[in-house]
């Protein structure tokens, strides 16, 4: 970078958006990975014209740009790991508006995805996604990861919301993907490619989403077993009754024997696995349910299934899940957090396969997640001060996705590819799909700017 | 007494494991969405510091320089990550080897010698010069502005300094019942120069309970102030001062939500005997069941007979009470007080801004997080707003005051005093 390089972008964003000091550069290089990959300079845009004009003379100079929102992705989606420039879009951060009669709402992409819920829930309506970040995370970082979260299981994951973009090419044009309307065919659907795209294809600078009506009740359940294959049944038995539970979380005996000491519900030591099953929607309907729900599971190796009575024991249920990332240290110091997805069926299996791996490898490993979707986060827990132990984790979490793998699903359910996975994704995807991807990336960005070192293996 | 090092929070640091949680409470983040301005990036740069692996650079300092010290981050933060205690060792290695700038030394030079205090607060009283730079001025009663700071922050209201403070006002000792302990009130300089009536009214409901009280003359300082200047050296002759001050105390009791965790402090400073013995009042109310007795003994309290001036009345939550999980007693109080109706507000949690010497050197930034509290404060229709930190009183008049709202500010003992007297009369709230 240049002292001419650096005023051209400082006459674009202002000096004090165009951050080039080493303190600067150090606490933009990293993200919840906790990797470290300093950029040269760091920009903080405004609008999608600014936006556009830092793409156009980061294209002139051949200069790789990584966009970046909360940088809490666990993917290293947003580390500027070839340098270049670091595009925090993070002060774009407007709802730009909320259509009541269209029930669709325009937001920029450093809107934190709490806060838009919370915007849209304060009009009666309703966003869906909801990743363990939402507090934090912002809506484009979702939607370059595609982002899930407990709710997804009845409401679907971040894409299904998506219904158009502003998009800033590698080149610095702007442009413009779907619409407004839940129904459109025209062309090429651009937007749910560059949904899950991770910053590779392009810069999303405004977003129109999809809102439903806010569901006018809620009712849950934490159900205890005493074995984790009776929970695994559990969740079968709820879907093959034909019900569609809102979340369906789950925790195995590693994750409750964390938190048994913090959670505000007695956990016994019978408990070997657990249930947090969420049902939305009218009143009458919610009571229903929940109530086929509790005949259903009963069978299941079920030692006790509680029914929130009200807000409080509802935020003591969820209380019990909130423990868990805090709790998990005590098993070691780092942690390994992979995301892996399998068809809901055949969850028993995957939950096997784990075990084996964590018994052969001598390595703990902790798992909880969605277990209505099939998507189990498994932490693998170690202590990387000890001897060859960063080795033996990269052994497990290689076998963790080959078993995933193995059995139909997917190595990330809802973190995305990034860096941390890229070397595994030749596991999942053919060759010749893997190359069809490299030819899309190569159409929308030929000079390989755009957050380059992300999502395709190594060569 | 000696404060901890940047280097004993070594260990803390490592445990800061960037997922970004902290942007979700950080007033500054939320304010101005930099990664410089949130725990994380700080934490990045204290422990780089730490390493070696950077100098105090400018850009460093901007950042570490722009906190309020809340720890809303260690609030949020899944390895409670101590934040502010880290920004604080950070600060004093910076003043150790750069020094102060004229207002941070002037900041802790002032709190730190009760007798300079006791002179500028004085001095102020009378509308005189309150320190260098900054000129305590009168302007007239009936505008509601009654002093201003127009150097520092122009606009920025202020309570008039009464000309008695708290040791006018109050002797040393004041007897109770016998076999009760003795509680030893720590006043702080908010109570104190600011709202002595405040302090006065806790005294006197303390000693009505039948405790006897110690308000010990030579007390001093909490050393927040310092704390947040970097000034180590003089945090630890204020913490040397009050631990040998309340030696006689059974219990140590304070009004005043930032005291209560600047004499907390002194735990990591070896003091651990002084800090287990201190309580916060709300909690020390609550936790001795002292409001059913203060009551039981008043019948014919503040009810439905004599009307309030106003019947709904709110909480704002200080930062240095919310970091140490107190938020349950202040509420219970308020609850069960007769004749006024508790709304929680939305946004009660929410930092107000004042930061201490925050405000004074970023005034712009302080009014902006403090504005955040208005729709909460709205949208709650409430006629009055309690705290128990007199920074927070401060800091909330001029935010309402600013956003042209009639809402009334009170400290929570006012109220209860108030309550257990039977007429609410509120003199703060005039502020």
């Amino acid at each position: 970078m240049t002292p001419k390089q650096l005023a051209q972008l400082q006459a674009i964003v202002g000096a004090e958006n165009c951050l080039a000091t080493e303190a600067d550069r150090l606490i933009h290089a990293y993200d919840a990975t906790q990797r470290r990959h300093p950029p040269d300079i760091v920009v903080y845009p405004n609008s999608t014209e600014e936006v556009s004009q830092v793409m156009r003379l980061a294209h002139t100079w051949r200069l790789p740009v990584t966009p970046r929102g909360a940088g809490s992705g666990f993917s290293g989606g947003a580390l500027p790991v070839a340098g270049g420039v670091e595009l925090v879009l993070t002060r774009m951060n407007r709802i730009l508006e909320i259509d009541r009669e269209n029930f669709i709402a325009v937001a920029e992409p450093g809107v934190v995805t709490a806060d838009f819920q919370r915007a849209v829930e304060s009009l009666g309506l309703f966003y869906p996604p909801d990743p363990a970040s939402q507090e934090f995370c912002t809506l484009g970082g979702n939607i370059a990861e595609n982002a899930g979260g407990p709710r997804c299981l009845k409401y679907g994951v971040t894409r299904d919301y998506v219904l158009g973009l502003t998009v800033v090419s590698a080149q610095g044009e702007i442009f413009h993907t779907g619409g407004r309307t839940l129904k459109n065919v025209a062309g090429y659907d651009l937007t749910h490619l560059i949904v899950g795209s991770e910053g590779t294809l392009g810069i999303v600078t405004a977003i129109t989403l999809k809102l439903l009506p806010k569901p006018a009740s809620k009712k849950t359940m934490l159900a205890q077993f005493s074995s984790i294959n009776g929970a695994a049944r559990a969740v079968t038995a709820i879907i093959s009754g034909k019900i569609i539970p809102t979340t369906l979380e789950f925790m195995d005996a590693a994750t409750i024997s964390c938190i048994r000491e913090r959670s505000p519900i007695p956990l016994p030591d019978k408990c070997q696995a657990a249930l947090i099953i969420e049902v939305d929607g009218d009143p009458a309907q919610v009571e229903t349910q929940m109530v086929a729900i509790a005949t259903l599971i009963a069978p299941c190796d079920l030692l006790r299934g509680q029914i929130a009575a009200n807000v409080q024991d509802t935020e003591r249920i969820w209380q019990v899940r909130r423990a868990v990332s805090p709790s998990l240290k005590q098993l070691g110091p780092d942690k390994f957090n992979e995301d892996i997805v399998v068809p809901r069926a055949q969850l028993p299996q995957m939950i096997e396969a784990l075990e084996e791996i964590a018994a052969r490898l001598q390595v703990r490993i902790v798992n909880f997640g969605h277990a209505g979707d099939g998507n189990i986060h498994v932490n693998i827990m170690v202590d990387l001060r000890q001897e060859r132990m960063e080795e033996k984790a990269r052994q497990a979490v290689g076998e963790v996705f080959q078993a995933a793998v193995g059995l139909r699903g997917s190595i990330s359910g809802e973190h995305g590819i990034g860096t941390v996975k890229a070397g595994y994704l030749g596991l999942e995807i053919d060759p010749v799909a893997m190359a069809m991807m490299r030819r899309v990336k190569a159409a929308f960005d030929p000079d390989n700017l755009l957050n380059p070192g992300k999502i395709f293996p190594p060569p | 007494m000696k404060n901890p090092s940047l280097a004993d929070y070594h260990e803390a640091m490592r445990q800061c494991v960037k997922c970004g949680a902290c942007q979700a409470k950080c007033p500054t983040y939320r304010l101005t969405r930099r990664e410089g301005a949130v725990a994380r990036g700080k934490i990045a740069l204290a422990s780089a510091l730490a390493d070696g692996e950077i100098a105090m650079e400018n850009a460093l300092l901007r950042d570490l320089d722009f906190c309020l010290l809340c720890g809303g981050c260690a609030t949020a933060c899944p390895n409670a990550v101590p934040t502010p205690e880290i920004v604080a060792a950070v600060r004093r290695e910076i003043s150790a080897q750069r020094g102060f700038s004229p207002l941070t030394r002037g900041i802790a030079r002032l709190t730190a010698s009760p007798k300079l205090l006791k002179m500028a607060a004085r001095m102020a009283a009378a509308g005189e010069t309150l320190a260098p730079g900054i000129v305590a001025k009168r302007i007239p009663e009936e505008s509601g502005l009654r002093l201003r700071l127009p150097k520092a922050m122009a606009g920025r209201l202020l309570p008039q300094i009464p000309r008695r403070n708290l040791f006018d006002r109050l002797p040393e000792k004041i007897a109770g019942q016998p076999g009760k302990p003795t509680i030893g009130f720590f006043a702080g300089c908010g109570l104190t120069y600011l709202f002595p009536h405040v302090g006065e009214m806790a005294v006197h409901l303390l000693n009505r309970l039948g405790y006897s009280v110690l308000f010990p003359k030579n007390q001093g300082c909490c050393g927040i102030p310092a704390t947040s200047c970097g000034d180590g050296a003089a945090v630890e002759r204020l913490a040397a001062r009050n631990v040998n001050a309340f030696a006689g105390a059974d219990i140590i009791v304070t009004a005043c939500a930032s005291c209560y965790s600047g004499i907390g402090a002194y735990r990591a400073m070896g003091a651990a005997d002084f800090s287990g013995k201190t309580v916060e009042f709300c909690d020390f109310i609550v936790r001795e069941r002292l409001q059913d007795i203060l009551f039981a003994e008043k019948k014919d309290g503040a009810d439905g007979n004599s009307p309030a001036p106003w019947r709904r009345v709110t909480w704002h939550d200080p930062c240095h009470l919310k970091r140490h999980g107190l938020t349950a007693a202040p509420r219970k109080i308020l609850a069960n007080l007769p004749g006024i109706d508790f709304i929680e507000m939305a946004g009660a949690s929410l930092c107000c801004g004042l930061g201490g010497s925050f405000s004074l050197k970023h005034y712009d930034a302080s009014k902006a997080i403090g504005a955040a509290k208005i729709p909460g404060l709205q949208a709650s229709e409430a006629e009055l707003v309690i705290t128990s930190c007199p920074g927070c009183l401060v800091q909330l008049q001029d935010t309402i005051s600013r956003a042209g709202l009639n809402i009334r500010v009170a400290h929570v003992v006012e109220v209860l005093a108030d309550a257990t007297a039977g007429k609410y009369s509120l003199k703060s709230g005039q502020v």
